[in-house]
C-alpha cells in the first residue's frame, strides 16, 4: 500500500474477516461510522475491538470481582493498579500475559512482555522494584519445551537485568495441555508517593498529545488481533507480529519519565503496549472526554515510507503518549534529551470527542471516541458449568511405594524440582534491597529508606481449576494469600490474570465463570481485592485448550523487616508444628499423579474461614517475633513441605505418622490452608492457635542430616538435595 | 573522603554503590555523568554494574570511548583509587586501565547467585581489611565475567600478585568446579601494576547489610577509605 491510497482500498468482506471483525460487529461498524471505513479506520476498529484489547468475552464476569478496600488508591481500569502501603508511599502493581507471541518467538516474546509490564507501572509514577512471573510449559518431553523455556527464561532475564530490576519470584508448571500454547505472565512491582501518581485520563483542550521514546516501526502490527485467536500449525508464520524488545532504550524511558514526572508538567500519561499508539490515544481521550488530533507524519519513524494504518497499529516497544501542560513542551524536550530520546509532539486534544487522523494535512481516518472504546461489544457467552468429580478415598491406593521413595520421586519430578536454573539467570539481587530471594515463599524487597518490606508471589494450580474452576478459583488465591503471610506479610491486594482457552466454547467459558466466583469469593473473605489484572483467552491450538491459569500475582507488607519468616529451618531440636487442619485430600495431589499415575478426583476445598484464620494466627506469631521458620502446604503435601524447609535450612528432620488413617493421604495429601512453622517453643505456638480456633499439631521434629519417617525409614539431605537439584539442569542439558 | 560514582545511562546498580560508599565513608558520593568531561576532586572513583549504552556491542567498549573515561584514566593515571565493578569491570578493561577481556560465560548463562572467593593478596589498599588466603563471601550477577588474558599475561599477573580474588568453595579450594564462569585461572578480580585500579566481577555492594545474607563486601570498601586516607 502506498501512503496516500488510505481511501481507496476496497473493504472487502475478505478484508473485514482478516481483521477478525465478525458479521455482527462489522455491522456495528457501520452503524457507528455511518458509511464504510477506510483501511486505517478498519485497522482500529480491528485492534480495538480484539479480545485482547476490549475484553468483550470476560467483561461481564470480571465486573463481578471486589476491587475495594480502604487501602486501595485504585482499581482495575489503569494501567496499573495501586495500594497504600503507609508513610505516604504506595505499591503500584498488575500482572500481564504474552503468551501468543512467546509462543511464537521465546526470546521477544517474554522480553516484551517483561518490558511491557514494567512500562505499566512507571507509567503511574512507579519505579519498578521488583519483576516475578508465572510461566507455563509443555510436558518435558515434548519437543519444543526444552527450546521453549530455554527461550523464554533467557528473554525475561536479558529485560528484567538489563533494567534493574530484580526478578525475586515466580512459578513454572509443565503440563501437555501447555504443548502447543505457553503462558508468560510477568508480574512488576513498583513504588510511588501517593501525592504524585499519573493516571491515563487526557484533560485539557489544545493541550499538546507527546510522544516519546523509541521511533516507530513495523513490528508487532496487529499482535493483539494474534493474540485474540486460536493457534493452527501455521501460526510460526506469525513471527512477524512478535516485537523485538530493547530494555537499554525502555531504561533510558523509565528514567526519563520519572525525572519528568518529579516536576509539574504532565497531566495525563498513558504507555503504548497492545495495539500501540491506537489504543493509547483512544483510552487516554475516552477516559478524559475529550477528542484527539493527531499528526501521524509527525511520528519519528524507524523506516522509510510507513503508512497511516502501520503507524496506527505497530506495537514497536519502548513508547509513550502523554498530554503535557501547555508551553512545557521545551522543558519537557530537554529531558528527554539528555536520555538521547525521541520527543515530538504529534497532536492537540480537541473538543470533538473525535479522533482525527491527519497525514501530512489530509484526514487519513475520523472515528467517533466513545463508541469505540466505551460501546466495544460485551459478550454474555453461553457457559456450562464443569461437572464435579468424586473425592478420592486413600483406599483406592496402590501403596505400591515406600513413603520416602514416594518422596525422592516427587522431590525430582518436574513438578517439584528445584527451579534454580531459572531463578539464577535472573539477577535477583541489584538495587540492594532483595531480603528474600526466589525459592521461598514469597519474594521479599524492602522498601528503600525504610525497615518495611514488601512480599510478592505468583501462585495458581491449574489441575485444581481444571477439576473445579470455583475451589481452583478460591485456591489460586488463597495460596497468595497464604505465601505472602508465610513471609510475615500482611496480605493486601491481588492482580489476576486469567488465561483459558476459547470462550466460544461453553465448557471453556464455564471454567471462566467458575473461577471468577471462586477468586471473588475469596478475596472478600481474605481482604483481599483485585486491583488490576488481564485476560488472555483462546489460548488453543488445532482445537486443543490449556488447563484453566488464573494466576494471582499477590501483595503484602512486612511492617518491621526485623520480624519476618524464611522456609529454612534455622535450629536443630525445633518442633516442627502443622497449622490448620487436614483430612487428606488426594484428589488432583501430585501424589496421586505422580506415584499413582492417576489425574483425577476432587479438587481440594478451600475454607476460606480456616483460612484466614490460620493466616491471621501465622501473621501475628510472626510479627511477634514467635516465629521464624514458616512455608505454606501446598504441592506434594506435608512431607514435601517439611523436605523443602529441611534443604533450605540444612538440617534434617523426623516426621511422624497419624495414630489412625491412611499414611499416603496424610503425608502427601494437600489439604488446604494449612502451614508448617519450625520452633522450640512449641506451647507457646500451640496455646496461641487452641484461642484463635486453629488446628494446630506437633508434626515432626527437627535435627540430624537425613529426613526420617517415624523414627523408621530415612533419606539423606544430600541425596534428597541431589534429586531435588539434579533434575532441571540434567533436563535442560539433553540434547533436543 | 570523597567518592564519585560515575553514571552510564544505562548503569543500574548505582544504588548499591552508592550506598557502600556511603556506609564506608560517612557522606554521600558525587555522581558524575557519563557526558561530562571533567571529575570532582575525589579520593575513590567507583564505576558500578549495569549496561552502560546497552551493552548490545562487546560489554563496555562503548563506554570506554565515552567523554568521562578519558577523565577516569587521567585521574587513575595520576595514582587515585579506581574500582570497577562487573560493568565497571568490564570498561577499565576497555579502556585500558587493567588488562584483558571479560568474555561470555562459559555456560553461555546469566549467572546471578553467592559465590566463594579467595582473597590472595591482602597487601592492596582494596584487601588490606582481610588476611591473605581469606575466603569470602559476595554475590555475582552477569553474562559476561569470564576473564580471558594471554598465558604470560596471566604469568605476570599472577607473578606480581595483581590476581587479587579468585573463585573457590568455602574451604577455598580454586579447581575447575568452583570456577562457576570460566575465567581463566578462576580470576575473579585483578589490579593494575601501580595497585590503585581494581576490576572485579562479583559485587561486594551486595553484601554489606545482614539483611544481604552477609557483610564480608564492608570491607574491601573499608579497606579503600583507610588507604586513601
Amino acid at each position: 500500500m502506498s501512503t496516500n491510497d488510505f481511501n481507496s482500498t476496497p473493504i472487502t468482506p475478505e478484508l473485514v474477516k482478516e481483521h477478525g471483525l465478525n458479521e455482527e460487529e462489522y455491522k456495528l461498524v457501520l452503524e457507528i461510522m455511518g458509511r464504510e471505513p477506510n483501511i486505517n479506520e478498519l485497522g482500529i476498529f480491528s485492534v480495538m475491538w480484539s479480545e485482547h484489547c476490549s475484553y468483550k468475552s470476560s467483561k461481564k464476569w470480571l465486573k463481578t470481582l471486589p476491587t475495594k478496600a480502604d487501602w486501595v488508591i485504585q482499581g482495575p481500569g489503569e494501567n496499573a493498579g495501586v495500594i497504600d502501603i503507609g508513610d505516604g508511599q504506595a505499591a503500584v502493581f498488575k500482572m500481564e500475559s504474552h503468551n501468543h507471541p512467546s509462543f511464537i518467538e521465546p526470546y521477544q516474546g517474554a522480553a516484551t512482555g517483561v518490558g511491557g509490564i514494567m512500562r505499566d507501572v512507571f507509567t503511574m509514577g512507579a519505579r519498578p522494584v521488583a519483576n516475578l512471573n508465572a510461566l507455563r510449559f509443555g510436558e518435558p518431553d515434548h519437543p519444543k519445551t526444552r527450546h521453549l523455556l530455554s527461550g523464554v527464561v533467557e528473554g525475561i532475564g536479558g529485560y528484567g537485568n538489563c533494567m534493574g530490576v530484580p526478578t525475586i519470584g515466580g512459578e513454572t508448571n509443565f503440563h501437555a495441555s501447555y504443548n502447543g500454547n505457553i503462558l508468560v505472565n510477568a508480574m512488576t512491582v513498583g513504588l510511588a508517593d501517593t501525592d504524585n501518581i499519573f493516571y491515563s485520563a487526557a484533560a485539557g483542550i489544545g493541550n499538546p498529545v507527546v510522544y516519546v521514546g523509541s521511533k516507530t516501526g513495523r513490528d508487532g502490527i496487529h499482535g493483539a488481533t494474534m493474540a485474540s485467536a486460536e493457534f493452527d500449525d501455521d501460526s510460526e508464520e506469525k513471527r512477524p507480529t512478535v516485537q523485538v524488545g530493547d530494555p537499554f532504550t525502555e531504561k533510558l524511558l523509565l528514567e526519563a519519565c520519572l525525572e519528568l514526572m518529579a516536576t509539574d508538567m504532565i497531566v495525563a500519561i498513558q504507555d503504548m503496549g497492545a495495539a500501540g499508539l491506537t489504543s493509547s490515544s483512544f483510552e487516554m481521550a475516552s477516559k478524559g472526554g475529550v477528542g484527539v488530533e493527531l499528526w501521524l507524519d509527525k511520528v519519528p519513524m524507524r523506516e522509510e515510507g510507513m503508512t497511516p494504518y502501520e503507524l496506527m497499529l505497530s506495537e514497536s516497544q519502548e513508547r509513550m503518549l502523554m498530554v503535557l501542560k501547555p508551553g512545557c513542551e521545551d522543558a519537557a524536550k530537554a529531558i528527554f534529551d539528555k536520555w538521547e530520546l525521541d520527543f515530538a509532539v504529534i497532536g492537540t486534544l480537541t473538543d470533538t470527542k473525535r479522533m482525527v487522523l491527519k497525514w501530512h494535512g489530509e484526514v487519513a481516518g475520523d472515528l467517533p471516541i466513545d463508541p469505540l472504546a466505551e460501546a466495544s461489544p460485551e459478550y454474555d457467552r453461553p457457559w456450562e458449568p464443569t461437572p464435579k468429580q468424586d473425592r478420592i478415598d486413600a483406599e483406592s491406593l496402590s501403596g505400591k511405594m515406600s513413603h520416602v521413595d514416594a518422596l525422592k520421586t516427587l522431590i525430582a519430578s518436574a513438578d517439584l524440582a528445584s527451579r534454580r536454573w531459572i531463578w539464577e539467570q535472573y539477577d535477583h539481587l541489584v538495587r540492594g534491597n532483595t531480603v528474600v530471594r526466589p525459592g521461598g515463599d514469597a519474594g521479599v524487597v524492602r522498601v528503600e529508606g525504610t525497615n518495611k518490606g514488601l512480599a510478592a508471589t505468583t501462585d495458581c494450580t491449574p489441575r485444581y481449576v481444571m477439576a473445579d474452576p470455583v475451589e481452583g478459583g478460591k485456591q489460586a488465591v488463597a495460596e497468595a494469600y497464604r505465601n505472602l503471610v508465610a513471609t510475615g506479610a500482611k496480605p493486601l491486594a491481588i492482580t489476576d490474570n486469567m488465561n483459558f482457552g476459547n470462550p466460544e466454547r461453553p465448557r471453556i467459558m464455564g471454567q471462566f465463570v467458575g473461577a471468577c466466583q471462586g477468586i471473588g469469593e475469596a478475596c472478600i473473605a481474605l481482604d483481599f481485592p483485585v486491583v488490576s489484572g488481564n485476560v488472555s483467552l483462546y489460548n488453543e491450538t488445532n482445537g486443543v485448550g490449556i488447563m484453566p491459569t488464573p494466576a494471582i500475582g499477590g501483595v503484602g507488607l512486612i511492617s518491621d523487616l526485623g520480624h519476618h519468616a524464611t522456609i529454612g529451618i534455622k535450629r536443630d531440636d525445633s518442633a516442627l508444628i502443622m497449622i490448620g487442619a487436614a483430612t487428606g485430600e488426594l484428589g488432583q495431589s501430585l501424589y496421586l499423579k505422580t506415584i499413582e499415575g492417576r489425574e483425577e478426583g476432587a479438587a481440594p476445598p478451600v475454607d476460606l474461614g480456616a483460612e484466614k484464620r490460620a493466616g491471621t494466627l501465622i501473621h501475628e506469631l510472626i510479627e511477634l517475633g514467635l516465629v521464624r521458620t514458616c512455608h505454606d502446604i501446598a504441592d506434594g503435601g506435608l512431607l514435601v513441605t517439611v523436605a523443602e524447609m529441611c534443604l533450605a535450612g540444612n538440617i534434617g528432620a523426623d516426621v511422624s505418622l497419624p495414630e489412625a488413617g491412611s499414611e499416603a493421604a496424610w503425608l502427601f495429601g494437600e489439604d488446604q490452608g494449612r502451614y508448617v512453622i519450625a520452633t522450640r517453643d512449641p506451647d507457646k505456638v500451640l496455646n496461641a492457635a487452641s484461642s484463635a480456633n486453629v488446628a494446630a499439631v506437633i508434626v515432626g521434629q527437627a535435627g540430624g542430616d537425613a529426613i526420617s519417617i517415624d523414627g523408621g525409614d530415612q533419606v539423606s539431605l544430600s541425596e534428597l538435595r541431589e534429586l531435588n537439584e539434579g533434575w532441571m539442569p540434567s533436563f535442560m542439558a539433553e540434547a533436543v | 573522603m570523597k567518592s564519585a560514582v560515575i553514571l552510564f545511562p544505562g548503569i543500574n546498580r548505582e544504588n548499591d554503590a552508592i550506598a557502600a560508599l556511603k556506609q564506608a565513608t560517612g557522606i554521600e558520593p558525587t555522581l558524575v555523568w557519563h557526558g561530562d568531561t571533567e571529575l570532582p576532586k575525589t579520593d575513590i572513583i567507583m564505576v558500578p554494574g549495569g549496561f552502560s549504552y546497552g551493552d548490545y556491542l562487546r560489554c563496555g567498549a562503548m563506554a570506554a570511548k565515552s567523554p568521562i573515561m578519558r577523565a577516569v584514566s587521567e585521574r587513575a593515571k595520576q595514582g587515585v583509587t579506581t574500582i570497577g565493578v562487573c560493568n565497571g569491570f568490564q570498561i577499565l578493561t576497555e579502556a585500558g586501565l587493567l588488562p584483558g577481556a571479560l568474555m561470555r560465560n562459559a555456560s553461555l548463562k546469566f549467572i546471578c547467585k553467592n559465590t566463594h572467593l579467595k582473597v590472595e593478596n591482602a597487601d592492596t589498599r582494596f584487601t588490606n581489611l582481610y588476611g591473605a588466603g581469606d575466603v569470602v563471601e559476595y554475590p555475582v550477577a552477569h553474562h559476561d565475567g569470564n576473564y580471558f588474558a594471554d598465558s604470560d599475561t596471566l604469568d605476570r599477573l599472577e607473578g606480581e600478585g595483581r590476581v587479587v580474588l579468585r573463585y573457590c568453595d568455602v574451604d577455598g579450594k580454586i579447581d575447575p568446579a568452583t570456577n562457576l564462569n570460566g575465567s581463566q585461572r578462576n580470576i575473579a578480580g585483578i589490579i593494575n601494576e601501580a595497585g590503585n585500579v581494581l576490576g572485579m566481577m562479583p559485587h561486594p555492594e551486595n553484601a554489606i547489610d545482614p539483611m544481604h545474607g552477609g557483610t564480608d563486601g564492608r570491607n574491601l570498601f573499608k579497606s579503600m577509605v583507610e588507604a586513601a586516607s
